[in-house]
């Protein structure tokens, strides 16, 4: 049993070898290395030649679908070769075939849902180490001891799922941290995560490998915050190896361009804002007087008495800390919660044809047509089994003629070039086509206000510009835009206003 | 449509049997909250009940479809039994005996099929074998009295129930599955393909 | 529904702290009674004894009881049909409305039923209720040698209830927004629950996928056996609860049998 009570504040000194960030470090080395998924035509990877020493620490960068992921995979011994996948050329983990190295390695992830095993804090750091017959009596000092190395905020009684993102994402850098692996993978682990547990999770993985020494491969595409972990630049191309090597400072002299046309963050190279140009005059569409909103069975409101305007020809950036009730708030002005006390009705512009009751009381039909709404996770959206057929879906609800409604669906193929996807499924889209395609199923019904949550989140340099030039042309074109997001630059480049919310209690 | 299957389970099967279910799990919850909050006076009858039972059919049968090993019917309607246990019904211990037991229903359809026949006929058999199962628990628990006139009626119901929800829509939801691409780490999934 | 237990219960109450197996085997134990007696002493025996366990199962029993209503409900609910559908009315008839006769015997049957489902839920409640999910995985794996892929792969996908639970919300929600309702049409209803079961699945699918991947980067399934965390044992404790559920469950029947009012579901 777990000592009762504890908590993972444990003291902790540097001289106690439970604290050291990992096992002996290890090195890699990778020759003529290729893999091909199973059932795919193309390899993801080919002809690599790397060599990572023990102690370094390596920035993995590329285009999105050049394969990185597939190389920290196999760097951690997961690709099964019995499941169908091709390889070719060496790759060793301290000089054994990775499978054999598995115990060597710890892999995190980005999503930090998928990572939390368990429904206790402390039983999810065990996990691993019942998984590598660590005695009985060993078990829980090494677990606290984990903990303390992230500095982690609460006892090991914690229920994980009332942890937020950043909270998880430490607990699973604990759970990776308390098998002592010699070569740390980190891929893309704080993509999810807002820009203060991003930061938080950096400064604890900086002590941490100050501390202890590990061999570090980090895949991340918001360059910049993660240059202060490493001392090397890999960079690798879909369907090939190698492109460059080097200092961070030398590979994006050379390539910096390149890499940022392909959708990474490189430093010194922000994307382009768009310039401001002259719009229609703006009429409220939507305001809120002391909204209230408290979900069921919830201890406190999620959002108290809020006051807003929501106008035409205008965007509006919804910001504040993790659970201050951004999202909520957004849900209260798409029509799509009803405000507990308080009210959210529409504009006259807005309302003109159906009558002056509540957005929340609007028929589904109705309020499709007026207000889209685009969720953080666009496959919550998906109705259809294509492309064109999710396009098509919205106008023919609200009413317009099939051949209108096919031009239309048409144009916003074009415009956010998804024409060549017109049949396929929705869920076999990229992250970045997705986003697009459910921005665009909004768009389909023509509605006067936009109402997104997070459009940016998880995407790369190249999505957000599109994003960025898609909304601000909405907007200029006399659309309201209503936006709840973390993306502080995103936010700077295309809100007119901002709307703070402040921090729970 | 068949597979010869291998029979030990990756652990990609164990984890994503237990989430499917667990899903379905979530799902009937939440359905089940909503029809007892509308019908204040619920008098059990088979028709009353319709949709709402046949749904707890679906679970093992979709369950062995996608994953295509020995056991994991079995697994599929116990866990989503063990969601409504933890979560929504009152019941407890019952509602996991009853699970099983459907469960186990689907699981015998497809060890008559050898564990080779993955298609639709077997998903229908899956069904109907899973309702004869929960007419099987629920009769002699619920129904005592009634008499063999009704225990006829309510059997056929119920497999026929089955049928058309547990295996028909079993079906349906894997042919949707299959259809998003994120069956690509199953034999369900790589078939479509090659069709 | 972000809760995970139906209520709540003090972990250090003695049969909070039971081995899980130990718990479920006696549940089975007066599972088995009753489902072989149809009559209302057994069922009351077994319900009078359970209600005196509560007290030390940790569960609140105000809590209980108000959490409890749906089975009241239906335990009612089916007892009735019982009595209206009853194959004949048996004794002098005491209610008679309209083609609605109720014979006495048969309806004190029904009440018997009522009970029996009442002592069903509560038997099954008090084990289930009373542990936590990890410990009887960890239980299932010592005891009874279950296959840990199997425990802790179910283990792995409970944990994700809560996610879930939301995840439907959100689509539900997004499908309003996408202009999509339920309306009066029934296929409709059926279709978009379809659609909305199928959008849940596919998340299902991939975080499933996700954790597997992760949970195999931790080494799972790595080696060919895995240490615990959590000894669980068979304490004399454990043993006399099941012990104490046989004596309840002969105690029940027994009297039953003394008062001629025993109904054995075969016969």
């Amino acid at each position: 049993m777990p000592p009762a009570g504890s908590s993972a504040r444990s003291e902790a000194s540097d001289d106690n070898p439970a604290m050291t960030a990992g096992g002996r470090p290890v090195a890699i080395a990778a020759r003529g290395w290729g893999l091909r998924h199973p059932g795919r035509r193309e390899w993801a990877l080919r002809g690599v030649d790397l060599d990572i020493g023990a102690g370094e620490r390596v920035l993995l960068l590329g285009p999105s679908g050049s394969g990185k992921s597939t190389l920290l995979a196999a760097l951690a011994g997961l690709i099964d070769p019995s499941g169908g996948a091709q390889t070719e050329g060496s790759l060793l983990v301290d000089g054994l075939d990775p499978r054999l190295a598995r115990d060597r390695s710890g892999l995190l992830f980005q999503d930090p849902e998928a990572q939390i095993v368990m429904g206790r804090v402390g039983d999810d750091v065990a996990f691993g180490l019942e998984n590598r017959c660590v005695p009985t009596d060993d078990i829980w000092a090494r677990a606290a001891a984990a903990l303390a190395a992230v500095e982690f905020p609460y006892g090991m009684e914690r229920r994980t799922d009332a942890l937020s993102g950043g909270e998880q994402q430490r607990l699973a850098l604990a759970a990776t941290l308390a098998l002592r692996p010699g070569l740390l993978l980190l891929d893309e682990p704080t993509a999810n995560l807002d820009p203060d547990n991003a930061a938080a999770i950096r400064d604890v993985l900086g002590r941490i490998l100050e501390r202890g020494g590990a061999t570090l491969v980090l895949v991340e595409h918001r360059v910049d915050e993660a240059l202060g972990l490493v001392d090397r630049v890999v960079v690798l191309e879909a369907g090939g190896g190698v492109v460059a090597d080097g200092s961070p400072r030398d590979v994006f002299r050379e390539r910096g361009t390149e890499l940022a046309t392909a959708g990474v963050w490189v430093p010194g190279l922000p994307p382009p804002t768009p310039e401001r140009r002259r719009r229609p005059p703006s009429e409220t569409v939507v305001m809120a007087d002391a909204a209230t909103y408290r979900y069921p069975g919830a201890p406190t409101d999620a959002v108290a008495g809020i006051d807003l305007q929501v106008r035409s020809s205008e965007a509006l950036a919804i910001v504040g800390p993790n659970g201050s009730g951004k999202s909520t708030l957004a849900l209260l002005i798409a029509g799509l919660l009803p405000p507990r006390r308080g009210s959210v009705l529409a504009g006259e512009s807005l309302y003109a044809g159906h009558g002056h009751e509540p957005i929340a009381a609007w028929p589904a039909r109705v309020l499709a047509g007026r207000i889209g709404t685009v969720f953080q996770d666009p496959e919550h959206q998906f109705l259809a089994s294509t492309v064109s057929d999710e396009l098509l879906l919205g106008p023919r609800r609200v009413g317009l003629d099939p051949a209108a409604a096919l031009r239309r669906a048409d144009e916003l193929m074009e415009r956010l070039h998804l024409a060549h996807l017109a049949h396929a499924n929705p869920f076999t889209l990229s992250g970045g086509e997705k986003r697009r395609l459910s921005v665009a199923s909004a768009l389909a019904t023509a509605p006067a206000l936009l109402v997104l949550d997070e459009p940016t989140f998880g995407q790369d340099r190249r999505t957000w510009s599109e994003l960025l030039d898609l909304l601000a042309a909405l907007r200029d074109g006399g659309r309201g835009i209503c936006f709840v997001t973390h993306d502080r630059p995103f936010a700077r480049a295309l809100a007119d206003r901002f709307l703070t919310l402040g921090a729970r209690a | 449509m068949t597979t010869t299957g291998r029979t030990t389970w990756r652990t990609v099967d164990v984890v994503v049997a237990a989430v499917v279910a667990v899903a379905f799990g979530v799902v009937f919850v939440a359905w089940n909250a909503l029809y007892v909050a509308a019908t204040p006076l619920f008098i059990a009858l088979p028709p009353a009940q319709a949709i709402l039972y046949g749904v707890w059919l679906l679970p093992g049968v979709l369950v062995g479809l996608i994953v295509r090993r020995p056991g994991a019917a079995l697994f599929g309607g116990f866990v989503a039994a063990v969601v409504s246990a933890l979560i929504g019904s009152q019941w407890g211990l019952d509602a996991l005996i009853s699970g099983a037991l459907q469960g186990g229903g689907a699981e015998l359809a497809f060890a008559i099929g050898l564990y080779r026949a993955w298609n639709l006929p077997f998903a229908m058999l899956g069904g109907a074998l899973a309702g004869l199962a929960a007419a099987i628990h629920d009769l002699p628990v619920y129904y005592p009295e009634t008499g063999p006139d009704f225990w006829l009626v309510y059997t056929v119901a119920t497999v026929v129930r089955g049928i058309v929800i547990g295996g028909i829509g079993a079906w349906l939801i894997l042919r949707a599955l299959v259809r998003t691409g994120v069956l690509a780490d199953f034999a369900a999934g790589r078939e479509q393909r090659e069709v | 529904m972000e809760l995970i237990r139906p209520v709540n219960v003090d972990a250090d109450a003695p049969l909070a702290r039971a081995n899980p197996v130990a718990k479920l085997a006696a549940a089975a134990i007066l599972l088995a009674a009753l489902f072989a007696s149809l009559d209302g002493t057994t069922a009351l025996v077994i319900l009078l004894g359970l209600s005196v366990t509560i007290r030390w199962s940790g569960i609140d029993a105000r809590s209980l009881l108000r959490r409890s209503w749906p089975v009241g409900l239906a335990a009612v609910s089916i007892g009735l049909f019982n009595v209206l559908f009853a194959v004949e009315q048996v004794g002098p008839i005491v209610l008679e409305l309209g083609p609605i006769r109720i014979g006495a015997e048969t309806l004190v049957n029904g009440v018997g039923l009522v009970l029996r489902l009442l002592a069903i839920a509560l038997a099954g409640i008090l084990a289930t209720a009373t542990t936590e999910p990890s410990d009887l995985a960890d239980a299932l794996i010592q005891q009874l040698k279950v296959s840990p892929r199997f425990a802790i792969g179910a283990l792995a996908g409970l944990r994700l209830i809560p996610l879930l639970a939301r995840e439907r919300q959100t689509i539900a929600l997004a499908r309003r927004a996408r202009g999509v309702d339920a309306g009066r049409n029934p296929i409709v209803a059926v279709r978009m629950a379809g659609g909305e079961l199928v959008a849940l699945l596919v998340g299902a699918v991939r975080r499933g996928s996700r954790m597997a991947l992760a949970m195999e980067a931790r080494g799972f399934g790595a080696m060919p056996a895995r240490t615990a965390a959590r000894i669980q044992r068979m304490r004399r404790a454990d043993f006399a609860w099941i012990a104490g559920a046989a004596v309840l469950a002969a105690l029940a029947i027994g009297l039953s049998v003394a008062l001629g009012t025993w109904r054995p579901l075969l016969g």
